[in-house]
Formats: structure tokens, sequence, C-alpha cells
């Protein structure tokens, strides 16, 4: 379910257009965390978000692609939630209460690997698009506390009036026992 | 004995002080495994995780991995993970079903129940020799299956579960009965929070055996709201049940402690879960099905609590059952299983899922100022000079009730009385005492056993 086939579309002027379009919106968002701007971060979320990170369980060969992640919509997870959800962990900031990010974390998200798997109603002139990537995500809290996420994230955006908004992210974050306190970051 | 009279030093409650040592001391915690984790009940998992004959679900006891599993009998067995050979694991899967677990070291092979069913080569290389029955899987002394709920103790001369819980259990039973007021009927949801918060265990242990002083904690999310009725406006990180009741803070033979309350003899619903009609529906038919089925019991609502040494459960909002595994003296290895009625429906499941998903945990709003706070207390823990003044641990001492309004030693205002008996306790099993001592205090308490 969660492991995406590798892209199919055709490498041609019109998959790299669109693939420069997503870096970009990509590498925005990622620079928009790192600076804190998070109410600016708000405004790149479509209303519709799906914001979905799953657990990941040690299970036999052959089952992996069944039951290593957990389900969406059934199971308990790291992350499945929506834009309020998203929007009351920056108002949770705000507060300048929130302990775990007061004072607040140094981050520092590596997006790479960057591939387009579908876009609709097709590449030329995509209105929605599919894209999978990998993250690192760096850490640094209070004085020597460190954490890398390491994995692989599947993001669908919209063109909402002219400007692309991220629609659904899935967050496949290579780790069983989460090696991290917290998941105060955004993915 | 000089190593004994150093606990009753370290866990003072004449004084109502606490050595920051016992938080982070390596030799205290090197003896924890052997006097605490070894005798104590430790809860392992649930029967929904293993449904059918083979099913299997690898949890943890101490420190060490330990199979909860089904054999081909239908009999549930808590078994090390550990091959009687060489060590190797036998199980590396979080959970699956299999007939038998074969280790991948020398191929020893062992049955869901523990036995050893398979050797390479057995006849020529250990013909008369091998006893077969004397090298299964190292299984638990006693275990029970509590409304599905799986626990398990190493000590064979261990009291059984009932009486180790005590009247702790009418409160444990809060959370695993369902709504409704109906014996069990629990299950958890797939998908085991489990992830390493640098803290002692006992920490989070202390945190859910009743520090209800802790709120400071949450003032973040009590600001912005994130409860089940968060989204028609509502403030707090929960609906507020329990506006109306009498909270009661108990501690217990065997060290449990919890805070319940007590709702008010007409014991009215408060509309809650406003976010979904659905849930709200559910909720309230519920509350007034418990009323009919239990009467004046239903007044009786959950909130938290511990049951040593390091089980938490959290009673209704959110509901799960919580292991805080030691992990060294600073790190614990923590793993929850989210808890909901099994026939309820969908639309409250997924409610409920979401909203423990966004409480609890190191991606949950409200829990996440707790690691904080447990991680920069567990290394407030180790100063030279830090170490030279112990906790304060004063907290409305000497100020309680012997079973009023509810068995066991009660206040009706916030205390710390139960963390006091909780480390009296845990000062007992460091000193090797007996399971009758361990068992006497609080002194006054007589259980009122079921």
């Amino acid at each position: 379910m969660n492991e995406i086939k590798p892209s199919k579309l055709e490498r041609n002027i019109d998959y790299f257009t669109l693939r420069q379009e997503v870096e970009e919106f990509l590498y925005d968002e990622a620079e928009t965390l790192d600076q804190r701007e998070f109410s600016a971060w708000l405004e790149m979320l479509s209303e519709d978000l799906t914001y979905f990170m799953p657990l990941r369980r040690n299970v036999k060969y052959g089952d992996h692609a069944e039951r290593e992640n957990t389900r969406e919509g059934e199971d308990i997870s790291w992350f499945e939630e929506d834009k309020w959800t998203l929007s009351k962990r920056v108002d949770q900031i705000f507060t300048e209460k929130h302990w775990a990010e007061e004072p607040l974390s140094r981050v520092c998200h590596m997006i790479s690997n960057v591939q387009l798997l579908s876009a609709a109603p097709n590449v030329a002139s995509a209105e929605e698009v599919t894209s999978k990537c990998r993250f690192l995500i760096y850490q640094n809290r209070v004085e020597t506390e460190s954490y890398f996420f390491v994995g692989k994230r599947t993001d669908t955006l919209r063109k909402e009036a002219g400007d692309w908004k991220l629609l659904r992210r899935e967050i496949i974050l290579d780790q069983n026992v989460l090696l991290a306190k917290n998941l105060t970051v955004f993915f | 004995m000089d190593q004994y009279r150093h606990f009753d030093e370290l866990v003072n409650l004449e004084q109502g002080t606490i050595a920051r040592e016992i938080f982070v001391d390596e030799d205290i915690y090197n003896q924890e495994l052997e006097k605490v984790f070894t005798r104590a009940w430790l809860f392992v998992g649930h029967e929904s995780q293993v449904p059918e004959p083979g099913d299997f679900f690898t949890s943890r006891m101490g420190t060490e991995s330990v199979i909860l599993t089904r054999d081909f009998e239908n009999k549930i067995h808590v078994l090390l993970n550990n091959c009687t050979h060489r060590g190797m694991k036998v199980c590396l899967y979080d959970e699956g079903n299999s007939a038998t677990f074969t280790c991948p070291f020398h191929a020893w092979s062992f049955a869901p129940d523990g036995k050893l069913v398979g050797v390479p080569h057995e006849n020529e290389l250990y013909s008369h020799v091998l006893e077969k029955d004397k090298w299964a899987l190292i299984e638990v002394a006693k275990m029970e299956n509590y409304k599905g709920s799986i626990w398990a103790t190493w000590d064979k001369t261990a009291p059984d579960f009932f009486t180790y819980l005590g009247s702790a259990k009418a409160h444990l039973d809060l959370a695993l009965d369902s709504l409704d007021g109906s014996e069990g009927g629990t299950e958890v949801f797939g998908g085991v929070h489990k992830w390493i918060s640098p803290c002692n265990w006992k920490v989070p242990a202390e945190n859910f055996c009743g520090d209800s002083y802790h709120n400071p904690s949450h003032i973040s999310v009590d600001m912005i709201g994130i409860g089940p009725s968060a989204g028609q406006g509502e403030k707090g990180r929960r609906d507020n049940e329990l506006a109306d009741a009498q909270h009661v803070w108990v501690s217990f033979p065997g060290g449990h402690g919890i805070h319940s309350a007590l709702k008010p003899e007409n014991n009215a619903y408060i509309e809650s879960y406003k976010d979904n009609p659905i849930v709200e529906e559910y909720y309230r038919h519920c509350y007034e099905e418990r009323q009919k089925r239990l009467g004046d019991d239903a007044r009786l609502v959950p909130f938290v609590g511990t049951i040593f040494p390091n089980t938490s459960y959290h009673g209704r909002q959110p509901r799960a059952l919580c292991a805080w595994h030691p992990n060294g003296p600073e790190s614990a290895e923590i793993w929850r299983f989210f808890l909901v009625d099994k026939g309820a429906p969908k639309e409250v499941k997924d409610m409920l899922r979401r909203y423990y998903m966004r409480y609890s945990g190191p991606a949950g709003m409200t829990e996440q100022d707790d690691m904080e706070n447990w991680n920069y207390a567990t290394a407030g823990s180790r100063g030279t000079i830090a170490n030279r003044l112990p906790y304060n641990y004063q907290q409305s001492q000497n100020i309680h009730k012997i079973n009023d309004p509810v068995p066991g030693l009660v206040s009706t205002q916030m205390t710390e009385e139960n963390a006091r008996q909780y480390y009296k306790c845990w000062s007992s099993y460091m000193q090797d005492k007996s399971w009758d001592e361990i068992m006497s205090h609080p002194a006054q308490v007589k259980d009122e056993r079921i």
C-alpha cells in the first residue's frame, strides 16, 4: 500500500519542467519550516490535507508489503491528521508554553531524490501531481540533544487558485522503535 | 544489611523525601532488574493481538524480549525470546503467525507452547544425552489473562494476580471494561507505539500513579484545546467529564496508585465528544447503560493509574495501557497499547484513534511536554551538588483517610501520598522483603479482595 512503484512517467521536457516546479515547492516548504515561518507553512497546505505517518513493524518477508506499515484509517500510527490538527500544533508553539519546543529546536530539512509518480490530467498541464522524495531531517535541541529522521515521503500537490498546495503527505520514517523522544518537527 | 538500611534512607517517608540517586544510579538500576522486574507482575500485551492459534506478538519484560503466543490448543503463553542453546532471539518479528520459532543460529526450533521440537542432527549428535523437555523456551512462572490484558511474573512465589492487584482492580476495570459497564469487551488497536525516552522508568510510572500536580506541563494544550470537543471551540486537552466529580487519589498494598473520581449521586451525564454527534450519542448511550447496569457503582469513573512497577493506564480520554520498560538508568523504552470497545461503531473508533494519536506518545501534543520534563528531571538528578538535597515529596503529607469513600489509602485532595507509597513499596523490593511484607503497605489498609 505504502511503497509506490518506481515512476513510469516518460522523461521528457514536460516531466522535467513539472519536476522543477514540484522541487521548488518542496524546497520552499523546507526553507519556510527551517526559518520557523509556521503560519506561512500552513498557507502552503490545502484545507483538505491528509498527513500520515505509519508505524513500521518487523514482519516476515512476503508479509512486508501488507503488514510492515500500520494502515491509514484502521490502526494507530504516528500521525494521521488533517490541517486542523497541524494548525493546533502550530498554535501550540505560539503559546510559548509548549515545553517540547520551547525554546525552539534547530531543524534542518534536506529533500532529495525527487521523482514524479503521476500527474493529472497530464504532465504538460498538471492540476495535481504526486511525487516521491527522500528526506533527512536534523533536529538539535537545547544543548546537546540531536536526532536524525530519515525516510521517504510521497507528496501530492494540487493547484488551488493558481498556487500549488500540499494535498496529501505520506511519511515513511525508517525506524521501528522510534529513536527520538518526540516528533515535534514537521515532516 | 547496610545496603538495606540505605534504601530506607533513600526513601524517607517520615521526612517526605526521596534521594535523587534512585533515578540515575547505575548500581541501583542493575539491582532493580533483579529485585523488581523478576518478581513483580508485568503487563505483556493483549489477547486481541493473538486471536488465532499460532499467532504471536513479541513483547518485553524488563529489559528482555518475550513472545506472547497462542498455541494450537488455544492456550496463551509468555516465553523468553532467547534460544536455550546459544541465546539468539528465536523470533525477530514484532508479530505474525507461525507453527514454530526456529532459531536462525543453529536451527533449534520451538513450538508456540515453548517446547523444543526440532534439533538438527539430533540422533547423530545428541543421542542419549539431550533431554528435549528440559530445554524448552523459558516460560514465565505465572500468567494471567485479565479481561484480555496479559500479565506475567517470573516469580513462582508471587501472589496470584488478583491478590497482587487488590482493590486497585476496581480502577483498572474502568479501563478494561466496556463503556456500557459490561465486563471486559475491550481490544487494542493495531499498532503499538514504541519509543525511547531519555528518562528513568520510574519517572513516568510516578507521573501516572497520581501526580495531578503536573498540570503546568500541559498548559499549552489546555490553552489551545485538543480534546474531542475542540472543534466546537472547547479548550482543554480533554472533555470536562469530571467537572462535578470528587477526585480521589488512592494507594494500595503492592505499590499501586490511582487517580479516579466519584460522580455525585445523581451521576448526570456531561455532554462530551461534541465534535461528532454519532460519537456523542454513543457515549451518552453507554453512560446511561452503565448506570442501569451498575447502579451506584457507576459513580466511579477513571482518570489514570499505575500498577506497580511499570504499567500505567489512561482510563477514558485517552484510554490506553502503557509499559515503561527499563532501558538503562536514564532511558526508558515506552510501549503504549490503545484500548477501545470491541463493538464500538467505526465512527467512534476513528475519532478515538485520531484523538489518541494527537494526545499521546512522542507525536502527541500533550505527552510531548511530559517527555521534555521527564528527560530533564532525570538529568537533573545527576549533579553532585544537586544530590546533596533530596526531592520533596511532602505534598498533602498525613492527610488521608482509610477506605473512605473507596477502599484503599485515600486522599480527596491532590497528594503525593501515592508516590510516597509507590517508592515505599519499591524500597521493600530493593531490600528483598518477603511478599507478605511487600503486600502489607500501607499497613492500615485492610484489603477487601474480590
